[in-house]
């Protein structure tokens, strides 16, 4: 009894910590990712390498820079690789994927103050920046399996600019044009199914942005069924499961009260159907949620509960 | 049975109760010296009343106060007094102790059954409670007479036995519930005869089924008469047995900032007060020896002992028989969401001390703080609605004004955002740092 240790309460701590967070979204990516790598080959293996190095080495600079201690140990730095590397069309020379990659780390984290301080998801802000930076590559698809040389649509491009739109069934499976990670619909519902299941994400942002999107078609499609494509098309297409499973998730990004979950979602399917519907691009997921997040400290604000003791109780037993 | 009720919000810790649970309640002999410190309870510190020298008998009064807040202090043990002079308290740290060695040949005081619960007047049954010197018996050591003493105007119409016990390890609720059934139910009625109320509530976590079931037969088996008692099941969670949650699952009912129970007609008492109750105005035994879980992952014979107050730990290991299998990391006065780690072993057991542990760096792990990812955990579990991130980060940046509009002062420190920190950040130790910033720039 020589080395009695004190502290402040309490003394026990949930197993969970960053760490075991961190590697069960990466856990949830994986049936996605390999989704990808069946889709899309050698080409998708070059994005994740490419992506990932350009957020390892940013994440190394950038601490040096600042002289920061390097932590490597969290995984924040290879899940952001991994979801920009998911965000990118398949045929992206993979020099940009790398750019991408620095970008969301320096620019999209480690400028605001490192991991926790970042306003924005730096995978979807990466995008953003290549999108501007090159919005040729950004919008061209490749067949997958084939990867034909010849370039296709995404359904929602189809949708939106004419076109016949894939079945269903094959949205599901994604053996369609899209992002590398975007594609299989079913495989990105296990990994959020997952997530929800040992409660690493919470369900109401998923489920309002979802249920937002699904109302909103529903409407769209019934008020005039020639113009619209149905709920269950817009479930399926595009990145709105990786969307709205692991980036809208994203804690540090996302509000921190019940109320504004609920908010961000609704928000979130709002502004992408807005796009999808009526906007210059076929899909809105990314900006919805880059939008969402700048309103993140307004949605915090105003969804604060009342004091304990202060709410006037409906029926007291 | 009715509905399982809860309050929001709250963590589901490892409980290990087990390893205390079906041990019964073990005599000890009693001690050779005792420390019995004079600030026993919330509000002014004991005078003593007492000398160096004095031979003292178990029982007699050895400290008390002039201020309306305060509870009497008894002599555990006949003896003599052998010295007045600060040691160690568990939560005080240094502060003033009457030191008492046993004399071997005075025999150990006996209790009986003196007056008739039934015939005691209320103002009689309040008069004991203060002889015997009791306090809240659960932890928050407020004298229980003063709680007694419902403010001008506002009336009690709700009693609630606290018998949740949600802290972990904790076992010593739990079994006085089994073994003392009936003498917490007549302390409740005794109680009943002050205060009038309409309803009484017996409330136990149900991860406690062996305690629900003693006291759903007792209460059955009680004579009829008075207000109906009703044992009530809560959901087995993290702090349900903290008085504003009970209330709130209970009642609906939510106690206002600054405001005390009774402003929303409820009173609540620890069951263990109840048996003390009992006790003090049934045998006029005074609050002398109590139940204390002694567990842990580092001891060889865990369980619940009787143990006079102002016994010092390091006796107690004696007296108990307990060895340590392991070399402990952190030694606990109360449970290990809210209680208090120890320096050393001279501290004494109190008379709101529920639990004694004993804790390896497994059991008790130290962790390296790190980047918060605003993952809003501890908004999600805390009870009082708080946001214990925004109150981190603003004592961090020394941001004092914002702290009132952030309610810093309705935190009660029960350690639920500390324990689900995936971060490890030790939220509560930031929060006490802003609370007593905030109460020094309101006094100046």
């Amino acid at each position: 009894m020589k080395r009695l240790t004190i502290g402040v309460s309490p003394h026990i701590f949930s197993p969970v910590d960053t760490t075991y967070l961190m590697k069960s979204v990466i856990k949830a990516l994986l049936p996605a990712l390999a989704a990808g790598v069946y889709f899309f080959r050698w080409q998708a293996v070059g994005l994740v390498i490419a992506s990932v190095s350009g957020c390892l080495l940013a994440e190394v600079l950038s601490r040096k820079l600042r002289k920061k201690p390097i932590e490597m140990g969290n995984y924040s730095s290879l899940l952001t690789g991994m979801l920009l590397a998911m965000i990118l069309p398949p045929s992206l020379p993979l020099w940009m994927a790398f750019l991408g990659g620095v970008v969301a780390i320096a620019l999209g984290r480690e400028i605001f103050g490192g991991l926790g301080s970042n306003v924005f998801n730096p995978a979807l802000l990466a995008r953003a920046f290549l999108m501007a930076a090159f919005p040729v590559a950004l919008t061209t698809w490749i067949r997958p399996i084939t990867l034909d040389a010849v370039t296709t649509a995404t359904p929602l491009g189809l949708a939106k600019f004419g076109g016949e739109t894939p079945a269903l069934g094959l949205l599901a499976w994604g053996r369609i044009g899209g992002c590398m990670g975007e594609t299989s619909a079913l495989a990105l519902l296990a990994g959020i199914a997952y997530l929800l299941y040992v409660k690493v994400i919470d369900y109401r942002i998923p489920t309002a942005y979802l249920g937002t999107v699904m109302v909103f078609a529903g409407i769209t499609r019934f008020i005039s069924p020639a113009v619209y494509m149905g709920p269950m098309f817009h479930l399926l297409a595009g990145g709105l499961l990786l969307g709205a499973g692991f980036m809208a998730t994203d804690p540090v990004t996302s509000p921190v009260t019940a109320r504004g979950r609920w908010v961000f979602g609704v928000g979130c399917g709002l502004i992408t159907m807005t796009i999808r519907l009526w906007g210059g691009l076929p899909e809105g997921v990314m900006y919805s949620i880059l939008l969402m997040n700048a309103a993140t400290p307004l949605i915090n604000r105003m969804t604060r509960p009342k004091r304990y003791g202060t709410v006037k109780v409906e029926k007291s037993r | 049975m009715a509905k399982i009720l809860t309050f929001k919000g709250g963590i589901h810790p490892d409980y290990r109760k087990e390893i205390s649970m079906s041990e019964p309640v073990r005599e000890v002999p009693l001690p050779e010296r005792v420390v019995v410190p004079l600030s026993q309870h919330i509000g002014a510190p004991d005078i003593p009343v007492v000398n160096k020298g004095d031979v003292v008998s178990e029982g007699d009064v050895i400290g008390r106060s002039e201020s309306f807040i305060s509870a009497l202090v008894h002599s555990p043990i006949c003896g003599k007094v052998t010295d007045i002079k600060k040691a160690f308290h568990p939560s005080l740290g240094p502060s003033m102790s009457v030191f008492i060695e046993r004399d071997e040949k005075a025999a150990p005081r006996r209790y009986e059954y003196k007056n008739d619960p039934a015939s005691v007047s209320p103002e009689d049954i309040v008069e004991k409670v203060h002889l015997a010197g009791i306090v809240g018996m659960g932890g928050a050591a407020f004298p229980s007479h003063v709680k007694f003493s419902v403010p001008e105007g506002r009336s009690i119409d709700t009693l609630i036995a606290n018998g949740a016990e949600c802290e972990p390890y904790l076992t010593c609720d739990q079994v006085l519930m089994t073994r003392k059934t009936n003498e917490i139910l007549s302390g409740i009625r005794l109680a009943e005869k002050v205060l009038r109320p309409e309803r009484i509530f017996v409330a136990v976590e149900d991860n406690k089924k062996a305690a629900v079931f003693a006291l759903e037969k007792a209460v059955k088996e009680m004579a009829s008469g008075g207000a109906r008692i009703s044992v009530v099941t809560l959901k087995t969670k993290y702090p349900q047995g903290g008085e504003k949650q009970i209330i709130k699952a209970l009642t609906g009912r939510e106690v206002p900032p600054g405001k005390l129970p009774s402003d929303v007609g409820c009173m609540v008492h620890n069951v263990g007060t109840f048996n003390a109750i009992y006790e003090a105005v049934v045998m006029e035994k005074p609050l002398l020896e109590r139940v204390v879980t002694v567990s842990g992952d580092c001891v060889s014979r865990p369980g619940n002992y009787t143990i006079r107050v102002g016994t010092l730990i390091e006796d107690l290991i004696e007296l108990c028989g307990i060895k340590m299998t392991a070399e402990p990391r952190k030694i606990l006065v109360g449970g290990p969401m809210m209680g208090i780690a120890q320096t050393g072993i001279s501290v004494p057991v109190l008379k709101n001390t529920s639990g004694i542990l004993f804790l390896s760096d497994k059991a008790a792990p130290l962790y390296d703080e790190r980047q918060c990812i605003r993952c809003a955990k501890c908004v999600d579990v805390c009870p009082m609605r708080l946001f214990p991130t925004d109150m981190m980060r603003n004592v961090k940046k020394e941001n004092w004004d914002n702290m009132e509009d952030l309610y810093i002062s309705d935190c009660m420190e029960c350690g639920s955002c500390t324990y689900i920190c995936p971060a490890r950040i030790p939220l509560v130790q930031y929060i006490k740092e802003g609370k007593a910033v905030v109460s020094r720039k309101k006094r100046s």
